[in-house]
């Protein structure tokens, strides 16, 4: 295997526990989102069309549908003839071997699969932010600080910060400090969780955490910290544009809304220039009858739509019957919502069925919260779900 | 299906439609949305269980080439069989007149030698259907005849339609065999999908080339019915000939009613076509829409009704489209009003334009045109 400047490693591992019913039999990163893709498409595009060629994706947590969806990556452009997406699960070796415990400690666990490629540095992604990010320009800023790990930054308000770990900075955009958390917060820069590191000096790092019985194997709290200590070069680097953890349920409903807003707040998933990728499921084309009434939404192809829809994103295959209404909600995959139905703030997961005349997310008009139905659920007809309910 | 191959035809003969043809093969002629009318035959096939499938180039190829690539689409791209693109006979000789299609298949008889299947189906791209071969394969081989036609009584023919109609025999035997006839009396009309022993096939190719005649169904197929044994297949599925260009309005615009769309899509399995990775279609606050079927990638801001989209068309604030067809990459300015139009792909309609055909004669707009 010929050298590579840089290659991605992608930790995609986590169960997403905040997401709750909607993670009960996939790994976050595979979660659908914004009516086509899902989440892990936006890094591996990101990838993709930064020319990084040679992908590392750590998976851990429910990793079949993962794993059969990034397939050999030519979805991605990433089946490559030297390089390209390689699934990593741990692995047993001669003398050790275990379940990854944190971030970084899946990254010294694949060590010999980041020496085949002599990198000279390390991109450390999450695969569950959704965002446009072009990698060859942070590593132009890296070399030219000359530090010795960069980490990716954005202003947050201030009110914020508190659901952040934010990197404090000197005049030269230098780290000197950072907080998880902070009830005091010392900056607004929020760490985005995509790293770029020195390859030699994190290898070093990276075994010597791994013989302290003490650490948790995880970036934040382990190698960044004794990086600062040692004094090395972090550099942040600012990016500005959507950028959005959609760790929970909330964040999730809510930048299914920031899509549908007029300037998508930036995220433009129809530029020819930068295309989120994905694997295409090979359906007809969408279907809207003549009592279709559709508003202010977004709708994917191998849908039938005879209701209402307002405010909301419907994901392929979904089929929505005669006078049923959904408004401000996210419709996954293959979901059947018979006539008559009502669907208001809320999420319903794959392959789920709303009979007849179902209510969800009925009650107080004030202070409506999302209501969750998981995956393959059946809500029988004429059933009433209060906001704020999770089903499933 | 392991011992059959296919050959897709693209022989444009008896076919008028040089408005969408201009530029492009008539396999590669966007049709429903999101498809080019290869992916039928194609997904058919394979579908069907056949993994090799030549297909006969004819001219203007580009856009084919561009839209089958190595097949991978259709999961053709494999080491063993697959997908073959097969040249032209007037590529190896520069200056010579298109005698006829059986030209193409001498070009291509080591490809045909070389396959390892006893049984190939010749089918051509401008009939559209969703159809699954292996019963009709079975049926060929139980029935011993030589050659199978499929075929379908359409009852009602259009007389701006081109059709290869079929008389046929108490026992199932094809008697007669018209290409494009002016007088109709047969409404049973051939599919254009022949199913033969991969020796019939080149038998019939080299008594049409010592002959000098050139012409496959009608030298090959329509004047052996004495010489072979040929029987009718009957189907009843949904079918759409493209053969005119008011047939290819007439056929997109069918596809708007919800019976013909489910028996279109939802038989014998789906229908491939290159993927393109265009993000869902957005329908803004200011949307109408209704009746409607479209392709992803579309910003749809104004009214539409009973009409066609494909992929990445935009259509402006207060824009009405109505009865159109509305190709790739099309946009529609503000305030412009379309009714009865097919817009090419790539088509600007600037602000307030006002474009309306007839519902018989729709009124066309080259690809790339600015208006």
């Amino acid at each position: 295997m010929s050298k590579k400047e840089m290659i991605a490693m992608l930790l995609a591992g986590g169960k997403g526990t905040r997401l709750g019913v909607l993670t009960k039999e996939i790994a976050k990163p595979a979660v659908p989102f914004g009516a086509e893709y899902r989440l892990i498409d936006f890094p591996l595009s990101n990838c993709s069309n930064s020319n990084i060629d040679t992908v590392g994706v750590l998976t851990q947590y429910e990793p079949l549908v993962l794993n059969s969806y990034i397939g050999n990556g030519s979805s991605w452009d990433l089946d490559r003839r030297d390089g390209g997406v390689r699934v990593l699960p741990p692995y047993i070796r001669e003398g050790g071997g275990s379940w990854y415990k944190g971030t970084s400690h899946a990254i010294y666990e694949n060590i010999k699969y980041i020496d085949l490629y002599d990198p000279d540095y390390v991109l450390v992604l999450s695969g569950d932010h959704i965002y446009k990010m072009d990698y060859s320009v942070m590593l132009e800023d890296h070399k030219a600080t000359g530090a010795d790990a960069s980490i990716a930054v954005m202003e947050v308000p201030w009110e914020d910060t508190n659901r952040f770990g934010v990197m404090i900075t000197d005049d030269n955009k230098r780290i000197v400090d950072f907080q998880e958390k902070p009830d005091d917060p010392r900056s607004n820069l929020a760490s985005m969780g995509i790293y770029i590191f020195n390859w030699p000096m994190l290898r070093d790092y990276l075994q010597r955490d791994a013989e302290n019985p003490d650490s948790s194997g995880d970036f934040g709290n382990d190698i960044i910290p004794a990086m600062l200590k040692d004094k090395l070069h972090l550099n942040a680097y600012t990016f500005s544009g959507y950028w959005k953890d959609v760790g929970t349920i909330n964040s999730y409903w809510q930048a299914h809304m920031d899509l549908l807003k007029e300037d998508n707040m930036g995220l433009n998933l129809y530029d020819r220039d930068w295309v989120i990728y994905s694997v295409n499921p090979n359906r007809p084309p969408q279907y809207l009858s003549s009592e279709a009434k559709v508003r202010n939404s977004m709708i994917n192809k191998g849908t039938k739509i005879q209701g209402e829809v307002e405010n909301s994103v419907i994901f392929y295959g979904v089929e929505i019957g005669r006078n049923a209404i959904i408004k401000d909600s996210v419709i996954m995959p293959n979901v059947k919502i018979e006539d008559g139905a009502y669907i208001n703030k809320a999420i319903i997961g794959q392959n789920s069925l709303i009979k007849d005349n179902a209510r969800i997310g009925i009650g107080d008009a004030i202070n409506y919260n999302v209501t969750v139905i998981g995956e393959s659920e059946t809500i029988i007809n004429g059933a009433k779900i209060e906001h704020g309910s999770i089903v499933g | 299906m392991n011992n059959v191959m296919a050959i897709l035809n693209n022989n444009p003969q008896g076919i008028s439609l040089k408005e969408l043809t201009g530029h492009r093969s008539l396999a590669s002629v966007p049709i429903a949305s999101r498809y080019r009318l290869i992916d039928f035959p194609l997904s058919n096939l394979v579908n069907s269980g056949v993994d090799n499938v030549g297909i006969l180039l004819e001219s203007r190829f580009r856009s084919l080439l561009d839209h089958i690539g190595p097949g991978k689409a259709w999961g053709l791209d494999t080491k063993n069989d697959g997908l073959f693109l097969l040249p032209p006979a007037h590529i190896n000789k520069p200056g010579n007149v298109y005698k006829g299609d059986i030209e193409n298949f001498q070009a291509n008889l080591d490809y045909i030698h070389r396959s390892s299947q006893e049984y190939v189906i010749i089918s051509y791209p401008s009939i559209v259907c969703n159809i699954d071969y292996r019963p009709i394969v079975k049926d060929h081989i139980d029935s011993r005849a030589d050659i199978t036609v499929v075929y379908k009584d359409l009852e009602t023919l259009y007389k701006d339609s081109h059709y290869t109609t079929i008389n046929i025999n108490d026992n199932n035997r094809i008697t007669e065999m018209k290409i494009n006839p002016d007088t109709r009396k047969d409404t049973r009309v051939s599919l254009k999908k022949y199913i033969m022993r991969k020796d019939i096939l080149l038998e019939i190719i080299d008594q049409c080339v010592s002959t000098g005649q050139w012409d496959f169904e009608k030298n090959g197929i329509s004047a052996n019915l004495d010489k072979y044994n040929v029987q009718g297949y009957e189907i009843h599925n949904y079918i759409a000939i493209i053969s005119s260009l008011s047939e290819y309005y007439r056929r997109n615009m069918e596809l708007l009613q919800p019976k013909i769309f489910n028996d279109f899509y939802d038989t014998n399995g789906p229908v491939f076509t290159k993927p393109k990775d265009e993000a869902a279609t957005k329908y803004t606050s200011k949307a109408r829409v209704h009746n409607i079927i479209a392709a992803n990638g579309c910003l749809i801001n104004g009214e539409v009704e009973k009409s066609v989209l494909f992929r990445g068309v935009q259509i402006g604030e207060n824009a009405s489209v109505k009865n159109s067809i509305i190709m790739q990459k099309s946009q529609v300015g503000e305030d412009a009003e379309l009714e009865n139009v097919i817009l090419d792909k790539n088509v600007t309609i600037t602000p307030g334009k006002k474009l309306k055909g007839d519902p018989s004669f729709p009124l066309i707009i080259d690809k790339n045109s600015i208006i």
